[in-house]
């Protein structure tokens, strides 16, 4: 492992911590134009981040040791999330440490641990969140699954920077499986981050919310860390889609020049800017979902990303 | 690994694309939609028919595909566009089985219609053998959505698609059937749809609906 490597993966960390909040915040000033509304600067997100690590916690008197340390596992398994996935190169020394079923295991836990947070305190809206959440989850983990073994079965490998470097570097060629689970996936990322079908992450409407009725009972900088984390979670399901279906433009190869890695930041942030208009767009054509609709919803990704296997089985493309 | 020349690669999303308005047609509940995703899988399968002709040089496949193209991508959605709107019924009721359990139902059926079509497609020469399995799948999810739905209108819609998935198995076994075969049922369709049109004027006349299990009764006093 050459320094280069280490560079390549210590400045995907850093990239990722610093863009996630640049990431959400250009999805809502790009959501609140669709909308008609005046945007939000750019930065919000930071600002908010800042002022609430500046703010002192408060913290209910039952709150357990677990309600406390949930922030830091939470945004702990999101940095190291961020380390796996390929997004500026594809050698990544820690990414041998995982493979991306490991990676869906980490997005699990950290979905466990805020759950427990959200029901340690014992108020009803914690409880119905983590409950919530709980349900949208364990259907969005399979269709996830099977998104990823698809994309296995093309490359042979479970390794995510292995499977976006070969489907980088093979020839050009349509691959309808690929459309089918792209679809998967993107139903997957609009569940799984709390975008608008089945969640509304601008709401505080009670009968509605899912993942903030899980943070109600957090303040300052442990609400920051969850939000940050919220953050990182988009951003790092948005980079996991590019590895799959959109790798170019990623530095590959067994010792990839500064170069190919420099170009590959400014492919990153065109693709995540076209993303988050893409997301944006979805959340204002889309109308939200009555909760026991999700199970459909998440159905279909499953279906689609089932498909995708099928067809891939047989024609073999 | 994925060698193919670009038609055949085209030719296959075609027929994935088929398979995934299938699923569609399946998890609507509205009618309006349900005839728009048939109009696109007719489009679908008069695009793969020209592109099929035009890659085995096979002119009766041009006419097909040009039929196909005229009746079931625009005249058939035209027609029960037009008898949606008169006879005012925009919504299905909830279908037999939710949806989830529908869906589900309909993926172990692709798996069985590609099981079963292992076998033929074994013994086919085409180059879209491979296709058969989708045509199959096609066929049997339509039979699906005509069991679990209630209303005449989303039966024959499903009755319409069976029809497409034939056609399409027919096409890739054994590049289309012969002409005067397929002249034969595109009038059949034609016509049966146009009797249908009649048909649903009739039933809504007699029972104030267009649900079907009011047939079930043989009397008319319970």
């Amino acid at each position: 492992m050459s320094a280069l490597h280490w560079f390549t993966q210590v400045l995907e960390v850093l990239a990722a911590l610093l863009a996630a909040p640049l990431f959400m915040g250009w999805i809502n000033q790009c959501r609140a134009w669709l909308q008609n509304k005046s945007a939000p600067s750019l930065l919000q997100p930071y600002r908010g981040i800042r002022k609430l690590f500046h703010k002192d916690a408060v913290l209910a008197s039952n709150a357990s040791s677990l309600f406390r340390m949930a922030p830091y596992v939470v945004f702990g398994t999101m940095v190291c999330a961020a380390a796996i996935i390929p997004s500026l190169g594809t050698r990544l020394p820690i990414s041998n440490a995982a493979d991306a079923i490991a990676l869906v295991g980490l997005f699990a836990t950290a979905r466990v641990f805020m759950s427990l947070a959200a029901m340690d305190v014992g108020t009803a809206f914690g409880t119905l969140g983590a409950r919530r959440e709980m349900l949208v989850g364990f259907l969005a983990e399979p269709a996830l699954l099977m998104v990823i073994f698809l994309a296995s079965l093309i490359s042979a490998s479970t390794a995510l920077p292995a499977i976006s470097e070969d489907i980088a570097t093979r020839t050009l060629a349509l691959y309808p499986s690929l459309a089918f689970t792209a679809v998967a996936f993107l139903l997957v990322l609009l569940a799984e981050n709390a975008r608008i079908p089945v969640d509304n992450p601008a709401t505080h409407l009670e009968l509605t919310m899912i993942h903030e009725a899980m943070l109600l009972e957090y303040s300052a900088r442990h609400l920051a860390l969850m939000e940050w984390s919220a953050a990182l979670k988009l951003l790092n399901y948005a980079c996991i889609g590019f590895a799959l279906f959109l790798p170019w433009g990623v530095a590959t190869g067994e010792s990839p020049t500064p170069g190919s890695l420099l170009t590959s930041i400014p492919i990153l942030a065109l693709k995540l800017t076209a993303a988050g208009f893409l997301l944006a767009l979805i959340e204002t054509v889309s109308a939200k979902l009555r909760i026991f609709r999700a199970p459909e919803f998440l159905a279909t990704a499953f279906l689609f990303a089932v498909l995708g296997l099928l067809v891939h089985l047989l024609l073999g493309a | 690994m994925n060698d193919l020349t670009l038609d055949m690669q085209l030719l296959n999303t075609f027929a994935a694309l088929f398979l995934l308005t299938s699923f569609a047609m399946l998890s609507q509940r509205r009618v309006v939609t349900m005839v728009n995703l048939l109009s696109l899988q007719g489009l679908l399968l008069g695009l793969a028919t020209l592109l099929l002709a035009w890659r085995t040089g096979q002119g009766h496949l041009y006419l097909s595909g040009a039929l196909t193209l005229a009746l079931k991508a625009l005249f058939l959605p035209w027609l029960l566009h037009r008898l949606i709107k008169r006879l005012g019924v925009y919504w299905d009721s909830e279908p037999l089985l939710n949806i989830s359990g529908t869906m589900l139902v309909g993926l172990l059926i692709v798996i069985f219609a590609f099981g079963l079509a292992q076998p033929i497609t074994a013994l086919a020469t085409t180059t879209t053998r491979s296709a058969i399995g989708i045509a199959i799948a096609v066929v049997l999810l339509a039979f699906l959505t005509m069991i679990t739905r209630r209303k005449a209108m989303s039966q024959v819609v499903g009755f319409l698609s069976m029809e497409n998935g034939l056609f399409f198995g027919a096409m890739s076994a054994t590049y289309g059937m012969p002409m005067i075969v397929e002249l034969g049922v595109a009038l059949d369709i034609l016509v049966a749809m146009l009797v249908l049109g009649v048909f649903f004027f009739q039933i809504r006349e007699q029972f104030d609906s267009l649900d079907l299990h009011h047939l079930e009764n043989l009397r008319e006093d319970k």
